[in-house]
């Protein structure tokens, strides 16, 4: 009996993988020019994202810094670190929120979110920095606090609140507390994430003034520590100005008072390491077996991919006018770069198919070109296939748009992009959502942009994301000004008409920037494309925390 | 003798099946000879014991009563019962206990079984010491200058002890060890210490006669093994040197004596022989002398009539196994070599590991073995032990752990594989001697053999670190830091694959190795106390940042301080072993976690190094009240004058009633632990307060018994350390044993 003999670089010598048709070869020219080129500009872009992470993770500042640890309090990654499984992974989110976004800088947004093991269990943590404007809520702050609820509600994660804040910030009122996603809504989400039975655990390790004094009230256990936790809905100075008492923190609000006279908190922690103990014990407690319902695939079994994710880095490029075949990166985020692709003839610039990522099964819709009626149409039944057989869905977007023209339009690309679209916003699978490339216009929405609810979405630095390219875009509006100065009866020189292209496409190159979007928290975070098949692992196991829904379609256009 | 004629009457009467009176290592070693001669072993137990290593290797066990040994291994009746039960034939009462008991070896006889060791009548003549030295003297035995007269009465011993020069040696006539014995010094000191001697004798034995010797100020201690059998034959097997003692007990023997010529050797062991005739001995016995190292003279001490502790290491230069020559001669063999054919091949020592607390004068200690690896055994390496990991060592019994027995071609050869052995022995769980044997191994005196008893008394500032010394101190240090660098990568090593290994299959991607952070490395901060064994305290270490690299690549550095930062590459091996790689140099290194009273302990065995790291967890107790909390968080710490029980131990006798003026010194009570009385002084003048134990109770280390106030004044004196210079003391102050020293 003969066994094939060809065989892929890298490939293994286990012959049961000759007969696997879905192992993808590696098309990657290591020798070529644009390898070279792309793996440089990359090397910046990365170099970058890491000075702008390092700016961050220092929190406040060295003064700040010092007067939290003179205070015995740890700062709020390091809270984190000890709360999580020893030696367990931290998928920290939006870490680059409020990143050039104020006229102070604003690191992390002052909130530090991600999702960690606790006790085998995962568990969403949202923690104030108190070395940030005193753990203040500005906007983006809340902002990023919603968003960590939102996701805790969508995969049903526990949420550990490690509360060290002064509440809202005050000059900025009129942004951060009447609005539906304002301030109050920290607290409608606990409300309602209680009522659904995800538990809302709070560790006041600090003050916990004014409208942040609900976050521990308002959960369904609360631990405070003697000494730095203070929770009070006025303090000292208000309380003095307001009834003339005069009163230490401590005796207004301190651990004793709550958890001995007013009930407010439940445990009573001698210091910052006692109540994290604490925390991690009523995770251990929380009798939810295992999970909360969730799909339990056993996935410790499974193959690394055969080509090195590093290679992601320089199989990008920078310049989004160049083109690469997606497969390149599926083949470098799922287990043994096997890929069974779907309709692989059929509207070939929509890459779908089925793989695994540490296991678990996934359908994977990736991008190689624009749009097409046909791809869209594909993308369209693959998201039906995979939300029945409830397979969670993974999205590489690298579009600039749906095919234009007459020829396109005549065919009803509008009405296949909207069942794509359609089928997107219905599936109710876990979604996550990667932006390797540019994300443009409607190929936005039918790649499930953020406005679809993605569980997770994350941007690669060399992404951009905007309605349309810059040049489209100045070309654009350059007519209607032309057409609007005619009107007036002004004469626009060809000088100025491309002083206004260029400062239209020099926005759009500011606004379209992966920092642009994530300190906005337009995503989940900018991630190094060499760690992507590991965020997608950790993602998947947490979206995959809860009971399959089943999806229901609206009417679709035939 | 009778038991002659018996094995005559009954020749066929082979021995096949043996009870052993006894536990700990000493059964384990019986056990293992008579099982490998085909004769079934019978244990006996305490309730202390029911899981110990020698109930399970032996073919059967019989539980004789509850822990304290007076109602189990000491109860003849219920250990005859035993035999009777199982119907073992002998009785090998090991070392300690009833081994002898001349009253225990008539009855085993009476009863019908054989008693593996000498007549009744030899431990009779060599238990009273007074009777011993006579039949010595009259066997032309050389003998310390003393008075052995039964006329006790106070002024005549002290005119005997004028006579004799002083220092004086003042000993019970009855009992065994160092148990009631008296240095006095001077003339002064004599009716006091004679008056103590006398009262402990009568407490502990019943009988309160005193002997008095010439205290020899710079001697050696070396002894004879001999052995008997029924048939009048008496050989010796060389000497042993048994002198670096601490306690006036033995913690490293060996065999042959270092730096003794031939001749000297076969005139102690004819000496011995002689002895040994003279109370028609057999089976396997000792006979101590005092080597006198400034006159070159040796003096009868006494001898011992059973097998010693420290017999391995005779067997080792004689290639004989003495527990198989006791069953042989208990069955009326003759002995199966005569004296010229007794070899004498290479060098052997033994180390006896302790679980003791060093420098708070080597009190014992007790708790639980939480990490017990002995080194690999060889035909060359010994562990002659009794217990397992996750025993414990109670306050009942002996706190040995293990005896380490090693052989060589010669003398150094044999040292350089002690001292390999030893820093290899991991124990972690209760403090223990093995780094002080460690220290005495690699002295130059001792690896010159110059050995005297008391070596460690005039070698104590090279033993026990000067922390004046600053050079030696910041070395010390510095490796202690070096340590706690490596011990905290592999702790964050093994977390991560343990929590890998049990993390439910559809988390296991959470814990992959290096833990993932989004755009950075995972790092591990371990604030760590370093707790030497050396001294009394522990150190705060500064923090020890761990940073995750990939490939099983750690980045230590250590905060604030001047180390340089670490890049080690870890490898874990298998349960406690890791091999760890800094700049191109591996090496295996151990480690041992475990929780106690909120604190996880952590161990790193490198090099030849052994470092003991606290690092305080979060207490892991949801809810903890206040107070409770306080108290075990402050528990080290009273108010000035409080005085705490050093040990567990049992209250023997309260000197004084509670509100009673005392001066500073004043003895309060008496505590009784592991067979060491110890007296608790008042601390300072003042009164007492708080003392509310009484007489039989049992209190556990660290609890307060009392507190020295002073009336309407200030407190400010100081807590004085009731063991502050032990260490520094001359030998007599030392507290006094109560017996257990069999050897």
């Amino acid at each position: 009996r003969s066994i094939s003999r060809w065989r892929y670089p890298n490939s293994p010598t286990d012959p049961t993988r000759h007969f696997c048709s879905g192992i993808l070869p590696d098309t990657v020219d290591r020798s070529s020019e644009s390898f070279a080129r792309n793996s440089e500009a990359m090397e910046g872009l990365i170099s970058q994202l890491h000075s702008h992470i390092q700016q961050v993770m220092n929190g406040g500042g060295a003064e700040a810094v010092k007067r939290n640890r003179s205070r015995n309090k740890l700062l709020p990654r390091e809270r984190i670190d000890r709360l999580v499984d020893p030696g367990s992974s931290f998928l920290e989110l939006s870490q680059l929120a409020g990143h050039e976004l104020y006229d102070d800088p604003l690191p992390s947004g002052g909130i530090i979110t991600g999702i960690g093991p606790v006790h085998g269990r995962l568990c969403m943590f949202v923690a104030n920095d108190p070395t940030v404007k005193g753990g203040t809520y500005y906007p983006i702050t809340i902002k990023k606090h919603l968003r960590a609820q939102e996701i805790a509600a969508q995969c049903r994660l526990p949420c550990m609140y490690l509360v060290d804040s002064g509440g809202a910030f005050l000059p900025k009122q009129a942004e951060v507390f009447p609005d539906k996603e304002n301030f109050g809504r920290i607290f409608y989400n606990q409300a309602v994430m209680s009522a659904e039975g995800i538990p809302q655990i709070a560790l006041v390790l600090g003050s916990c003034t004014a409208g942040g004094a609900y976050i521990p009230a308002m959960a369904d256990e609360s631990v405070m520590v003697k000494g730095n936790g203070t929770i009070f809905l006025a303090g000292p100075p208000l309380v003095k100005a307001a009834t003339g008492e005069e009163v230490s923190a401590e005796d207004l609000g301190g651990a004793s008072v709550h958890c001995k006279t007013s009930g407010v908190s439940d445990y009573f922690a001698q210091d910052e390491l006692h109540a994290l103990a604490i925390g991690r014990n009523i995770v251990k407690n929380l009798h939810m077996a295992g999970n909360m319902g969730g799909q339990n695939h056993r996935t410790s079994d499974f193959k690394e991919p055969l080509y090195d994710a590093a290679e992601l880095r320089a199989i990008a490029p920078t310049d989004l006018k160049q083109s690469f075949d997606i497969r390149s990166v599926i083949s470098r985020i799922v287990d043994g770069s096997e890929f069974d692709e779907f309709k692989k003839l059929y509207g070939t610039t929509l890459v779908t198919g089925f793989a695994r990522i540490f296991g678990q099964p996934v359908g994977i819709i990736g991008n190689n070109g624009i749009l097409f009626n046909e791809s869209a149409l594909k993308g369209a039944h693959f998201i039906e296939l995979c939300t029945q057989r409830n397979i969670p869905l993974i999205f590489l977007q690298n579009i600039t748009g749906f095919m234009v023209g007459s020829k396109s339009e005549a065919n009803g690309i509008a009405k296949s992009g909207a069942k794509m679209v359609m089928a997107v916003s219905c599936a109710k699978v876990p979604k996550i959502t990667v932006i390797v490339g540019g994300s443009f216009g409607a190929g936005n929405y039918a790649m499930c942009g953020r406005a679809y609810s993605p569980n997770f979405m994350f941007f690669w630095p060399n992404a951009r994301i905007s309605v349309m390219g810059g040049a489209q875009a100045a070309g654009v509006l350059a007519q209607i000004e032309r057409a609007n100065k005619k009107k007036a009866g002004i004469q626009w020189s060809k000088e100025e008409e491309e002083k206004f292209k260029a400062g239209v496409v020099e926005a759009y190159d500011r606004e379209g920037s992966a920092y642009y979007s994530t300190a906005r928290l337009w995503d989940d975070g900018v991630i190094d494309p060499a760690d992507t098949r590991k965020v997608l692992g950790l993602c998947l196991a947490a979206s995959m925390n809860r009971k399959p829904e089943s999806t229901k379609y609206g009417v679709f256009r035939m | 003798s009778s038991s002659a004629s018996n094995s005559i009457i009954r020749p066929s009467a082979r021995i096949e099946k043996i009870l052993i009176a006894n536990r700990g290592e000493i059964a384990c070693r019986i056990i293992r000879t008579a099982k490998r001669l085909g004769i079934r072993a019978v244990a006996v137990y305490s309730d202390a014991d029911e899981n110990s290593l020698h109930v399970k290797l032996a073919d059967e066990a019989v539980r004789i009563g509850p822990p304290p040994a007076r109602l189990s291994y000491l109860r003849a009746p219920s250990i005859i019962e035993a035999a009777s039960r199982t119907g073992a034939q002998a009785i090998h009462p090991g070392y300690g206990f009833l081994s002898e008991s001349s009253e225990f070896a008539q009855l085993c006889e009476d009863e019908g079984f054989t008693f593996i060791g000498p007549p009744a009548s030899a431990i009779r003549d060599m238990g009273d010491k007074s009777a011993s030295k006579r039949i010595m003297g009259a066997a032309g035995v050389p003998l310390v200058p003393g008075y052995h007269g039964d006329e006790q009465d106070i002024d005549l011993m002290k005119l005997e002890a004028d006579k004799i020069g002083y220092p004086v040696l003042i000993k019970p006539t009855h009992g065994g060890g160092g148990k009631g014995m008296r240095i006095v010094q001077s003339p002064n000191d004599f009716v006091d210490a004679f008056l103590g001697a006398q009262r402990e004798a009568a407490a502990s034995f019943g009988i309160n006669t005193i002997l008095l010797e010439k205290y020899i100020t710079k001697p050696r201690h070396i002894e004879v093994q001999i052995f008997g059998d029924k048939h009048g034959n008496v050989i010796h097997l060389n000497e042993r040197d048994c002198s670096v003692q601490r306690r006036h007990q033995k913690i490293i023997e060996e065999a042959p004596a270092p730096n003794i010529s031939n001749d000297f050797r076969s005139q102690l062991g004819q000496a011995a022989v002689s002895a040994a005739k003279a109370v028609r001995y057999h089976n396997a016995g000792t006979v101590e002398f005092i080597v006198d190292t400034i006159s070159g003279q040796f003096y009868f001490m006494e001898m011992n009539t059973r097998l010693q502790v420290e017999h391995p290491v005779t067997e080792m230069i004689v290639g004989q196994d003495l527990v198989e020559w006791q069953i042989r001669v208990a069955n009326g063999e003759p002995l199966p070599i005569i004296q010229s054919e007794v070899p004498l091949s290479g060098h052997a020592f033994e180390s006896r590991i302790y679980a003791e607390n060093v420098p708070k004068g080597f009190l014992p200690a007790t708790g639980i073995l939480h990490h017990y690896r002995p080194v690999q055994v060889s035909s060359e390496v010994r562990v002659e032990t009794g217990v397992e990991q996750g025993d414990t060592v109670s306050m009942h019994y002996d706190p040995m752990i293990a005896k380490l027995v090693v052989w060589g071609e010669d003398r150094t050869s044999a040292l350089i594989k002690m001292k390999d052995c030893l820093s290899k022995f991991q124990v972690a769980g209760l403090p223990t001697n093995i780094d002080f044997l460690l220290k005495l191994a690699n002295h130059g005196a001792f690896e010159n053999g110059e050995v005297e008893t008391h070596f460690i008394e005039m070698h104590k500032d090279d033993l026990f670190i000067d922390p004046s010394d600053q050079l030696s101190t910041q070395q010390v240090y510095n490796a202690a830091v070096h340590g706690a660098a490596i011990a905290a990568a592999c702790v964050c090593q093994k977390e991560n694959k343990s929590m890998r290994e049990n993390a439910p299959g559809s988390l296991s991607v959470w814990y992959g190795n290096p833990p993932f952070r989004v755009n950075h490395c995972a790092k591990h901060t371990m604030e760590l106390e370093w707790e030497d064994e050396s001294s009394k305290g522990s150190l705060k270490l500064p923090p020890v940042h761990v940073t995750y690299l990939p490939k099983g690549k750690y980045l230590i550095e250590m905060g604030g301080s001047s180390f340089s930062d670490l890049e080690l590459n870890v490898v874990h091996l298998r349960d406690h072993d890791f091999r760890v790689e800094h700049g191109g140099v591996s090496m295996i290194v151990s480690i041992s976690v475990y929780q106690k009273d909120q604190i996880e302990h952590i161990h790193i065995w490198h090099g030849s190094c052994h470092h003991h790291f606290k690092q305080r967890k979060g207490l892991d107790i949801a809810d903890i009240d206040e107070s409770q909390h306080k108290h075990a968080l402050e528990a080290s710490s009273h108010p000035p004058g409080t005085v705490v029980a050093p040990m567990a131990g049992l209250v023997v006798k309260v000197l004084v009633k509670d509100g009673a003026k005392v001066v500073e010194g004043q003895p309060i009570l008496v505590l009784e632990a592991m067979k060491m009385e110890h007296v608790v002084k008042a601390t300072s003048v003042g009164y007492i307060s708080g003392l509310t134990v009484t007489a039989g109770q049992q209190v556990s280390d660290g609890t307060v018994l009392f507190s020295v106030k002073v009336r309407r004044v200030k407190l400010v004196e100081e807590v004085v350390d009731l063991f502050v210079g032990m260490t520094r003391k001359p030998a007599s102050v030392y507290p006094v044993w109560l017996g257990g020293m069999w050897d």
